[in-house]
Order: C-alpha cells, then structure tokens, then sequence
C-alpha cells in the first residue's frame, strides 16, 4: 500500500457554496449555463404562446349553444355546440332515447367497480373476483332489460361509451382467470402442457390484436358448429380476452418466478395440495409484485378497446366517427375528436396515475 | 391396476395424453366443420388463387401494381406497405423519444414540464383517435389551388408535398455502398486503427462518395433537386405523401415516441449514481461521462422494453385500415372479402407478421448479445 501513496498530499479542495433563496433556485432550474438560459427562453415563450392560442380557442372565443351554430366558422374559435347536439350520440350510441338512464346507470356500476377494485380492502382472492362479476352482472342486466318492466335492448343496440365499457370489464373478467391458467399451465412441470401453452402465447402475442379480432368476427362461425358459434360480440369478447390473458399471463409468470423457491417448498412441506398451494400462497404473491404491471396492462387494454370499431362494432370511437359523418357537423372534427381523446384520458391517466402512485407505495414497504 | 393408477409416472403420462386427444379432437373437428361449410359455400381451397388476378385497384403502393396484378404481387405490395410506413415510424420514433427524454431528464424545469405534458398527452389517448384525427385534419386542407406553402413545403387536401433529391438508380446504388462503406470503417476494431482515425476514416469515405454522387452521375444542368409546382389543377414534382400514409406516420410517430421517451429516460435514469461520480472523480468531463459511461450503461437497461415497443408498433399499424391505408392487413381483408380463402390468406397474414416480429427480436437480440457486460450471466 505505502508505494502507492503520493509523497505530498493535494490540498483540500473548498466546501461546495450552498445557495438558497429564489435567486439560486431560478439559476439552477432555468438558466444554469448559457444554453439553459435560451432554451427556458424560448420554452417560456413557447409555453405562453400555446397556452394563450388554447385558451383563446376553447374557452375565450367558443361556441356553446346550438342556438349559435351560425356563428361556427374557420375563424371562429371551438364549437362545442356539436357536443350538445351530438353528446347523447357519443355516449349511447343507438341506444334507445328513453332508456338512456339504464346506460348511464350502468356505465356508473362498471365506474364504480373499477374505483373499488383500487381499494386494498377489495384484494382478496375471493372479494375481487365476486366484485367483477356483481359489477358486470348489474351492467348487463341494465342494459339488457327485459324484466320487472323494462324493455329488452339487445346487445346489437348497445353502444357509445357503455358498449366500450362493456368489452373493457368483459376482457377482464374473462381475461383475468384464463391468464391464471396460462401462466400456471407454462409453469407445468408436465413437459407436454408447458410446451403447448407457450407456443400459443407466444404466437398469440405476436399477432396484431386486430388480426385476432377479425378473426374471431369472420372466421369463427366457419369452423364452429352453428350452435356454438354465438353472436359476434361475444366472440370479439372472447377473442380480446385471449389476447389480454396471452399478455396478462406473462405478467403473471415474472412474479410467480420473482417468489423465492422456498415458500412452495414450505408449502409442499406442509402437505399442501397443489390448487391450495397455488390459490393461497403462489398467486397472492405474484399479483402483489406485479400489480403495476398489471394496472399498466388494463390501461393498454381499455385504449385498444377502439380497435373494435374497425369489425364494425359502434363504442365510443365509432359513434364519435359517426357524429361528424354527416354533413352537418362535418366540419367539428377537431371538436369532438378533443371530447373523445378527453373521455379516454380521464380513464386512462386516473388508472396510470394510481398505477405510479402504488408503484410508488410498494417501493417504501421495500426499502 | 390401483398400484398402476397411484403411480405418478402413470398419471403424468396420462394427463398429457388425454389434452394431447382433446386437442386434436378440437382441431380435427374445426377442420371437418369448416370443411364442410366451405363447401356449402363453393370455395375451392388451396393457394392457387395467388396466381389470380386481383381486379381492384390499391390506392398506395411502392412497387408497381394495377387491377390486372396477382394476388400473390399484391399481397406483396401490401406487406411492403406494411414495413415502409413501420420502420419508418421505428426510426423517427426514435429520434423524437429520444429528444423528449432529454428533454425530460434535464435540470432544466421548463424543458421537463414541456416533455412531461408531451408524454402525458399523446400517451393516453389511443392511437386509433389520433390517426383519425390527423386524418381529418389533413383531408380537410384546402385543395392545391389555395395549398399552404411553408417554404418550400406544399400542403393540401392531396397529401403533403416535399421536394425530393433527383435520383437515378446508379445514384442509389451509390448511396448504398456509401452506407455500406462507412459502416465496415466503423466496424474496425477500435483499438487497431486508435478511435478518431476511425472516424475521420468514415467522414472522408461518406464525403468523397456523395461528392461522387453529385458531381459525376448527372448531367450538366440537370436539378439536383425536384420542387412541388402547381401545374393545373394538381401538383407535379417533388415527393408526395398521401394523406393515409402521412396521417397513419404522424399518428404512429407521435404515439410511439411517447413510449420510447420513457424507455429511454428509464434507461438513463437506471444507472447507477455512483458510476457517474466515479467517472467525474477520474476527472472526466460530463460530455466523457454520458459517452463512456452513462449511455453505454442505459442502452443496455433500455433495449429489451425496446424491443417489446418496437414489436408492438409494428403491428399498431394495422389501424391504417381505419383510414384507407392499404398495409398487409388491409389488402389481407379486402382479398378475403374478394376470394372468400379465409384459411389461406388469415395463414398467410399470422405469416407475415411472425416474420416480421421475428426479425425484429432477432435482430434487437443480436445487438443486445452483442453490447451486453461480458461474463455476466
């Protein structure tokens, strides 16, 4: 070691200056060097000059009423007179006028089921699954009808943002149980079934979803007997849930490998059964670690629910298409194009923000 | 015969064979039913139909095709189509991202919030909308007579028009070994040639071959550049991209580089803190710092998500059917309206994807054996 060692030591160096006060904190955050100094220059410009244009449009020389779609021109800012005129066209779709109240309704029972599956008190392997399934059974029969006096609508008049809610819960539910199987069936110490399965995931995965959709809406009656085939809603359904569990079943295989051997050996020492060991021990802890993963993955999926708009399905997309279809609000398209990019945002970035902030969580708990 | 059922190995054995039956009969039986409801129908079946022509015309194509092409040249168009507007959404997704990263990691508060809004925006609406939406708005551009010019950008309800380099096919040949010249000067060993002879190397093979380009392969007056003109009422010259096209890139581009942003910001902000310190403790300069260490670092960190992005805008650009863009799964459809060879061509459409995904991870996996920390793992 002593060779190593300089014959005179460097002078220390001074203590770093620490600066406070606002002064400091613009120079390090706005114009630390030169290059800082322009760019925040320029971006503050740029900021004003956006946000001023936006608000101009939006608020300051719109359109509101429909009384005033005259004044709707080029020049003119926002008219979001197309909403009032055409909201109930975007939300519902051809869902009968006068039962509009049982789409709303049943749109705030899906609402609602996903606000409490956030809830920590929900995540038990018995609540969450009886949560959906009472969710999603009070959204059909609401929609359906057909009893204790309210007419039947069938699923071919359901649309807007209730028919987007729908394939969103349907996926999941019927998505989420078959991601299990998947997983667990990849993990099969059976050499013949973890094979099989991983050749189907991953060429399911590797197909667009569109694709996938398109197949099950055309070619599925082909190759199915008459009886089985059902209508083609159910079969895009289905189809969208075998492409989210080919995905949500991966999610799932990281965190069942994330556990340490040792709980299943503990559990096997235990003389667990295998269904048991699973449901008790392995699955609670592979949803806790990927539960992130999992929240980022129902994002993507609720977003690509418009997807079915293009096998001719009518949510919210395709009835937002629809409102500015024909001429007489042609030209409204940046305006209702904004409602619906507004609609998915609410649902979307309120999943994703809670998605970090349970990231966020969960790292404390580590640490 | 109990002792033969309480014996795992047997019941092993068993399982698998059964789902091994049971999958076999399900497909055996989907085969049979969809036999005989093709038939009902009068489907012949079988891939002779490629060598039919098609009949309908394809609005956008890079290679030749007309109503009289097979179908077999017009699957190809589309599977062409597929990959132009696919790569090209890669590679401009990329630049874009990687600027919004920079944007979002730098210490400068104006800058972050200017990325964050971008990330935020653009992230959570579906990409369908905002293909739609370009889509409108570049329909609904004046016609070519009132078109917007910026510069020497034409815009108009036809499409965008550029102008473009005149280029013959020797001159593409050119640029190809130019390319191809300066990647193998790159190629050489670092520490045979010392790095800046390296690349001085490549500066001077790049610069001599476009010299050679432009000097020696034209004739004397002709343009090196070709400029959109009004002619009528339409333009000629320059490049143009049609609206499909440059709605479904817009789209795809803008989305896309909201995700790659955060892969690689992700990727930055993975490396360790103390690596950084140690770089600057051995007295390099920031610049040194984010060449040697932080961005050789990150890219590993980044490219697996990568790589899973770059897949899934390749098959994102399925929406263009939304829109009248003829991709692969766009021409796949209107055939199968055509023919009715559902099987065939739904076989020839999983094809053509698997290939394309497949190159994509072999090639993303190639790149990530190739820089990954040897000895490890």
């Amino acid at each position: 070691m002593a060779e190593t060692m300089p014959d005179t030591l460097i002078g220390a160096m001074a203590p770093p200056v620490i600066r406070s006060g606002p002064a400091a904190w613009l120079r390090k955050h706005f114009f630390a060097t030169w290059y800082d100094a322009v760019f925040s220059v320029l971006f503050a410009v740029l900021i004003v000059w956006v946000l001023q244009a936006l608000l101009q449009w939006t608020v300051i020389d719109a359109i509101w009423r429909v009384e005033n779609r005259d004044l709707c021109t080029r020049e003119a800012g926002a008219c979001w007179a197309v909403i009032e005129s055409r909201g109930r066209l975007i939300l519902f779709g051809l869902y009968p006028f006068d039962e509009q109240w049982r789409s709303t309704l049943a749109c705030l029972a899906i609402i609602v089921t996903i606000a409490l599956s956030c809830l920590p008190a929900f995540w038990s392997f018995k609540r969450l699954p009886a949560l959906w399934i009472a969710g999603f059974g009070i959204f059909v029969l609401l929609m359906r009808g057909g009893f204790a006096g309210l007419p039947l609508v069938t699923s071919e008049q359901w649309g807007g943002l209730s028919l987007t809610l729908f394939i969103f819960s349907g996926v999941v539910v019927i998505g989420m149980p078959l991601a299990v199987l998947f997983a667990l069936a990849r993990r099969s110490s059976l050499p013949v079934i973890a094979k099989s399965f991983g050749f189907f995931i991953d060429i399911v995965r590797s197909l667009p979803l569109l694709a996938l959709l398109f197949a099950a809406a055309v070619v599925v009656p082909l190759l199915l007997p008459d009886a089985l085939a059902g209508n083609k809603l159910m079969r895009v359904v289905v189809a969208f849930a075998i492409f989210f569990a080919a995905y949500q079943a991966e999610i799932i295989r990281a965190g069942l490998q994330s556990i340490p051997n040792g709980q299943g050996e503990a559990a096997v020492a235990l003389g667990m059964p295998y269904w048991s060991r699973v449901i008790d021990i392995l699955l609670p802890q592979a949803f806790r670690n990927t539960l992130p993963s999992t929240i980022n993955q129902a994002v993507i999926t609720f977003k690509e629910t418009s997807i079915v708009t293009i096998i001719g399905f009518f949510e919210v997309m395709a009835s937002g298409n629809a409102a500015i279809g024909n001429g007489e609000w042609g030209n409204q398209y940046v305006e209702v194009y904004v409602f619906l990019a507004l609609i998915y945002f609410v649902f979307v970035f309120g999943l994703s923000r809670y998605g970090a902030w349970l990231e966020q969580r969960m790292r404390l708990g580590h640490d | 015969m109990t002792r033969l059922l309480a014996s795992q190995k047997f019941r092993r054995l068993a399982f698998q064979s059964g789902f091994i039956v049971c999958v076999g009969l399900v497909v055996l039986s989907a085969i049979l039913v969809g036999h005989r409801n093709i038939a009902a129908q009068g489907i012949a079946t079988g891939f002779s139909f490629l060598e039919r022509t098609t009949g309908w015309p394809v609005n956008f194509a890079v290679i030749p095709v007309t109503a009289g092409s097979t179908y077999a040249w017009v699957l190809w168009a589309g599977l062409l189509n597929t990959m132009l507007v696919g790569f090209l959404t890669l590679l401009l997704a990329t630049l874009l991202g990687l600027v919004l990263a920079l944007f979002r990691v730098s210490s400068n508060t104006l800058m972050k919030l200017v990325g964050t809004t971008y990330v935020e925006v653009f992230r959570n609406v579906p990409v369908i909308l905002q293909v739609f939406f370009w889509y409108a708005l570049l329909t609904h551009l004046p016609s070519p007579r009132e078109a917007i010019r910026l510069g020497v950008v034409v815009l108009s309800n036809r499409g965008l028009m550029f102008p473009s380099a005149t280029l013959s096919g020797a001159d593409l040949l050119i640029l190809l070994a130019a390319v191809l010249m300066t990647g193998f000067a790159l190629w050489i060993p670092a520490r045979r040639t010392g790095a800046m002879l390296r690349w001085s190397l490549a500066g001077v093979l790049l610069a001599t071959f476009f010299a050679a380009l432009l000097l020696s392969f034209r004739e004397i007056g002709e343009p090196l550049w070709s400029v959109p003109e009004l002619k009528g009422l339409r333009f000629v010259g320059g490049i143009t991209l049609k609206p499909e096209f440059a709605a479904l890139l817009i789209g795809l581009v803008l989305f896309g580089a909201a995700y790659i942003c955060e892969i690689i910001r992700g990727g930055l902000l993975s490396v360790d803190r103390g690596k950084l310190e140690a770089g600057t403790a051995l007295g390099l300069t920031g610049f040194q710092v984010n060449r040697l260490i932080r961005i050789p670092l990150a890219i590993r960190a980044m490219l697996p998500s990568l790589t899973n992005q770059y897949v899934w805008l390749m098959k994102a650009t399925t929406v263009g059917i939304a829109i009248g863009y003829p991709d692969y799964f766009a021409i796949v459809s209107t055939s199968i309206n055509q023919t009715g060879q559902t099987l065939e061509l739904l076989a020839l459409l999983m094809a053509g994807f698997i290939l394309i995904n497949y190159s994509i991870s072999f090639a993303m996996n190639r790149i990530n054996d190739h820089i990954k920390i040897k000895g490890r793992s």
